[in-house]
């Protein structure tokens, strides 16, 4: 084994920043020296080897497995649920169902009304109706096939299209609008009046799934009163808040660890019935229970991008100035309050410049599962339908669309209340930058005549976007360790979803305590022994966690110059940290080695505590974005190849380039997703059901739908006003553009506008052969 | 409060069989010959849910006999009997490749594989990469690419890699992509993975 306490300290002369007085906080870093760098992932041996222990892989003695019955039926009455014959099947221990009592726990409040465990009407394909816990999964899967339901099924609407239509089924009593927002500034009529051009397009985009590689889904045991669950989540607190407040117990007797989960994508921001059916069947049984849900189930009840219609009419002036944009969007959160429109309009409203601003939203209600947030709700949508629109309005006044966009950036939020001011936004760099290291204008000129064949054609298209959210904000409290040999424990609650969350905040303690990543142990995502945090979503962790880790560390080292001075009898705002040692910037024979300071070998360890500070006033910050990409289509057969991907974006702060890159082509996979491969498809007409709840029949990119050439180039504005690390938001903003390029690409080959997603060869062939023929 | 299920033995019969096998791993095909064979003569000797068999499996390296019901994956057996959870179940239905092993050398999805179907084959799973507590050459590439974000995808994507680079020492980039294409990575670290192939390539060379 290597002298691994040799090498606890980064590497000898790097400067590390300078530590304010005691109380005070560190100003924003100038310069860094660990972090930005492309350090690998500090958790990457355990991925890699299998030693991770996943929440689907926690095996406790003695464990039982759960199975839930999910309706089989958009909606539908429960008649009767018989389940005597499933009791009597070997491995059997537990049956809940709406015969007992906990069928009308409250699991969920909603503006239509509380959602109990087992409603007595099912409004979408896959609610719970009744759940087994047996030896074996095998066992519990046998008990729930051998459960008899007697259905009334009843009329159901899974078109959000034909929701308000007359004649459609209710979904709720109250109707079937969830909910209608209007927003506008200035006068979108005189937006037109004074126009040049004035466009206007319909979009629609298709619902997708999250389908995050491990399914959902919890261990659940209990030591007398005492519930432990080990959740595959984004946020433990919050699983931990829900279970506690619908299981009526203290917050304190409710622990929650989520150590590891394999992707959540929005849809594991919440528990689901799951955890709450894993919990009673653990209490009723007196064992343990695993309760993760199949793929299919996956695909029917936690959560979707919801799909939306959309029409966009916009004005413009001959020299580019935008004068009017009205938009407007229907959607659906499902059967339930799931904000179903929740963002859709965002970028209509704010990213570009434009004083006359109408937009409006109807969210309804429609028997299928509910939405749950999905990677940057709301903006993918937006974009494709903006995005486009831009385009088509360069195209109409004959400008170059990355000029187009660069006439009209805002230095401050238009839509927000009283217009603050961006911390930082490099809209305009990501664009500039971004089309020079792609070669936009060479490629844009040459691209038509490079296919090879007359039937390849090629194209390149521009997106540009901003993420509503991606600033950070209070609260979050974290705690470093330092112990007497140098090394560190870094406490947090925030989970790391696969973003690189632990690495970026080890590497954060790294430069300010000088000792590398290697010697800092991370503790997470466990509410019983981690600080608070709020959810791992809205690309807000590294923006909130950060600042709160770069102040437990530097507390550490106010600590530690405060131990200094007593031993060395000297002022502590004389001394400076230098990592190994602490050293009298007046007379460097006054030093003293961190490992020699008496009060920490007393104490055996110093204890830092940081708190994420406010936002400043009058302020905000968010991640911009640029995509640019070159795609080839072959119009005989509509395949669609993207080629290439260029992503200028502006997160701030770069905080792990390794981890930043890897955000930025998993954005860019998943927006490709959106333009080329995904749709939840229900059978509408007849049965309400979904047909392709599976990966077979669900299309998500794999390894031969991306382009192998993805560039990514980051913008760095230097933000001081942010957050005392000036990092952004990242893992939103990668993937708002990319559809909208895509088909922007794809309109320039071929000048086919496509308004729908997927952009798949069945659609591109279809338009292809309805044009008329040229000549 | 909840029903008290019995515990009895529950004898099966062929018609409360057939109800088991909707989540089962058996599929379609073989309820369907049953079905069939129903109409015609006496249904074929079927071992009941619940019911164990002994069955010897070869796991890196490792003999193991255990008892397993017929019906049960290898995937199943590997995580839930050995207690080896690198293999991860994704589908279950093979079709996103977390649960990739290798059967002889040979990338095969676990999840689709009975445990008596893979008696008497060299089973290799990602615990059967390490050496000890070292990485073998595809984790340490997937480490230094950063070829993996959740993670969760990622045994089955270095077991994809591995059954690659053992056919197929130097592949191009276009041979990479086909080789990972039965391995769905939602969080689309994909550009990684195919740089740490190619870096599983050189590391197996010995550069």
């Amino acid at each position: 084994m290597a002298d691994e306490k040799k090498d606890i300290y980064y590497v000898e002369g790097i400067p590390i920043p300078e530590t304010p007085l005691p109380g005070k906080e560190p100003p924003p870093w100038k310069e860094t020296s660990v972090v930005g760098k492309p350090l690998p992932r500090v958790d990457a041996y355990e991925r890699v080897s299998g030693s991770a222990v996943y929440p689907s892989d926690v095996h406790l003695p003695n464990t039982l497995h759960g199975a839930i019955l999910r309706c089989p039926h958009p909606h539908a009455r429960i008649r009767r649920v018989e389940t005597s014959a499933a009791a009597k099947l070997p491995g059997v221990r537990v049956i809940i169902s709406s015969n007992t009592p906990e069928a009308d726990l409250v699991w969920k409040k909603d503006p239509v009304g509380d959602m109990r465990l087992f409603e007595p009407v099912c409004r979408y394909e896959g609610d719970a109706v009744a759940a087994v816990a047996a030896e074996t999964p095998y066992q519990a899967w046998d008990a729930v096939n051998a459960i008899q339901v007697d259905y009334e099924v009843l009329p159901f609407v899974a078109d959000e299209r034909r929701a308000l239509g007359s004649g459609a089924p209710a979904v709720h009593p109250k109707g079937n609008v969830s909910k209608t927002e209007t927003y506008q500034r200035g006068d979108v009529a005189q937006g037109f009046a004074a126009a040049d051009v004035v466009l206007e397009e319909a979009y629609r985009t298709e619902c997708e799934l999250h389908t995050p590689l491990e399914p959902h889904g919890c261990v659940a045991s209990w030591d007398g009163r005492s519930l432990t669950i080990w959740e595959s989540s984004q946020g433990v607190y919050a699983i931990q808040s829900r279970v506690a407040e619908v299981l009526k117990l203290p917050l304190a007797r409710v622990r929650v660890i989520g150590h590891y989960m394999g992707g959540g994508f929005g849809s594991k921001l919440e528990p689901g019935k799951y955890t709450i059916i894993a919990a009673i069947m653990a209490k009723l049984s007196g064992r343990p229970v695993r309760l993760f849900l199949t793929r299919e189930e996956t695909y029917l009840c936690v959560g979707n991008r919801p799909p939306t219609n959309m029409t966009v009419k916009a004005g413009v002036k001959r020299d580019g100035t935008l004068t009017a944009v009205e938009f407007s969007v229907l959607g659906t959160g499902g059967a339930y309050t799931a904000g179903g429109t929740s963002l859709v309009d965002w970028l209509a409203r704010d990213l570009y410049t434009c004083p006359n601003v109408r937009t409006t939203s109807t969210d309804v209600f429609i028997n299928a599962g509910p939405a749950r947030a999905f990677r940057a709700p709301g903006h993918p949508q937006g974009a494709w339908a903006l995005e486009q629109m831009m385009d088509a309005l360069a195209e109409a006044i004959g400008m170059d669309p990355v000029q187009l966009r660069l006439k009209n950036i805002p230095s401050f939020s238009q839509a927000r209340e009283g217009n603050p001011a961006y911390t930082s936004t490099a809209f305009k760099e990501c664009l500039e930058q971004g089309a020079a290291a792609f070669g936009w204008e060479k490629s844009r000129r040459g691209a038509r005549s490079q296919g090879s064949p007359g039937h390849i054609r090629r194209g390149v298209g521009v997106a540009g976007g901003l993420w509503f959210a991606g600033g950070g904000r209070p609260p979050s409290t974290v705690i470093v360790k330092l112990f007497p040999d140098g090394s560190a424990n870094l406490n947090m609650g925030a989970s790391d979803l696969g973003t690189g969350t632990k690495t970026v905040m080890a590497m954060v303690v790294a430069e300010e305590l000088g000792i590398k990543p290697e010697a800092i142990q991370i503790e997470n995502a466990d509410t019983g022994t981690t600080q608070y945090a709020t959810s791992s979503g809205g690309s807000k962790t590294v923006p909130t966690e950060a600042p709160a880790v770069r102040n437990a560390a530097v507390q550490v080292k106010q600590k530690l110059l405060e131990m200094a001075a007593e031993t060395l009898k000297v002022d502590v705002a004389e001394l400076a940290y230098r990592g190994r040692e602490i050293v009298s910037r007046q007379d460097s024979s006054k030093r003293i080695a961190v490992k020699d300071l008496d009060a920490l070998k007393r104490q055996g360890v110093v204890v830092g505590i940081g708190y994420r500070g406010p936002n400043p006033k009058n302020m905000t910050t968010h991640p911009f974005a640029a995509q640019f990409c070159e795609v080839e289509v072959n119009t005989l057969t509509g395949e669609l190849k993207i080629l290439r991907f260029l992503a200028a974006q502006d997160s701030g702060r770069v905080m792990n380039r390794l981890t930043y890159d890897n955000q930025v082509i998993g954005g860019i996979t998943m927006g490709i997703g959106l333009a080329a491969t995904e749709q939840r498809i229900l059978d509408t007409g007849q049965t309400g059901k979904m047909v392709n709840r599976n990966w077979h029949d669900y299309k998500l990119p794999t390894a031969l739908d991306v382009p192998v050439d993805v560039t990514s180039l980051p913008i760095e504005p230097m933000d001081t006003d942010a957050n005392n690390t000036g990092a952004k938001g990242l893992g939103e903003p990668v993937t708002i553009p990319t559809a909208a390029a895509v088909a922007n690409a794809v309109y320039h080959a071929t000048g086919l506008r496509i308004t729908d997603t997927p952009m798949h060869s069945l659609q591109l062939v279809q338009r292809l052969a309805d044009r008329p023929k040229e000549g | 409060m909840s029903e008290k299920p019995a515990n009895g033995p529950g004898g099966i019969t062929r018609r409360n069989f057939l109800t088991t096998m909707g989540a089962g791993a058996i599929g379609a095909t073989v309820s369907e010959n049953v079905l069939a064979a129903g109409k015609e003569a006496a249904p074929p000797q079927v071992t009941p849910a619940g019911r164990t068999v002994e069955i010897a499996l070869r796991v890196n390296g490792r003999a193991h006999v255990v008892p397993a019901e017929t019906r049960w994956t290898l995937l199943h057996v590997l995580r839930e009997v050995i207690g080896l959870t690198g293999a991860k179940p994704g589908c279950e239905r093979g079709e996103c490749g977390a649960c990739t092993v290798l059967i002889d050398g040979i990338p095969r999805y676990a999840c689709v594989t009975l445990a008596v179907e893979a008696q008497g084959r060299e089973i290799t799973t990602l615990e059967g990469l390490m050496d000890g507590e070292t990485l073998g050459p595809v984790q340490a590439a997937f480490v230094e690419a950063d070829a993996l974000q959740c993670g969760y995808c990622t045994p089955g994507q270095i077991m994809a890699v591995e059954g690659l680079l053992r056919a197929n020492p130097n592949p191009s980039v276009e041979e990479i992509r086909h080789g990972v294409s039965g391995n769905l990575c939602r969080c689309g670290a994909y550009q990684h993975i195919f740089k740490a192939a190619r870096r599983a390539a050189e590391l197996k060379a010995g550069k």
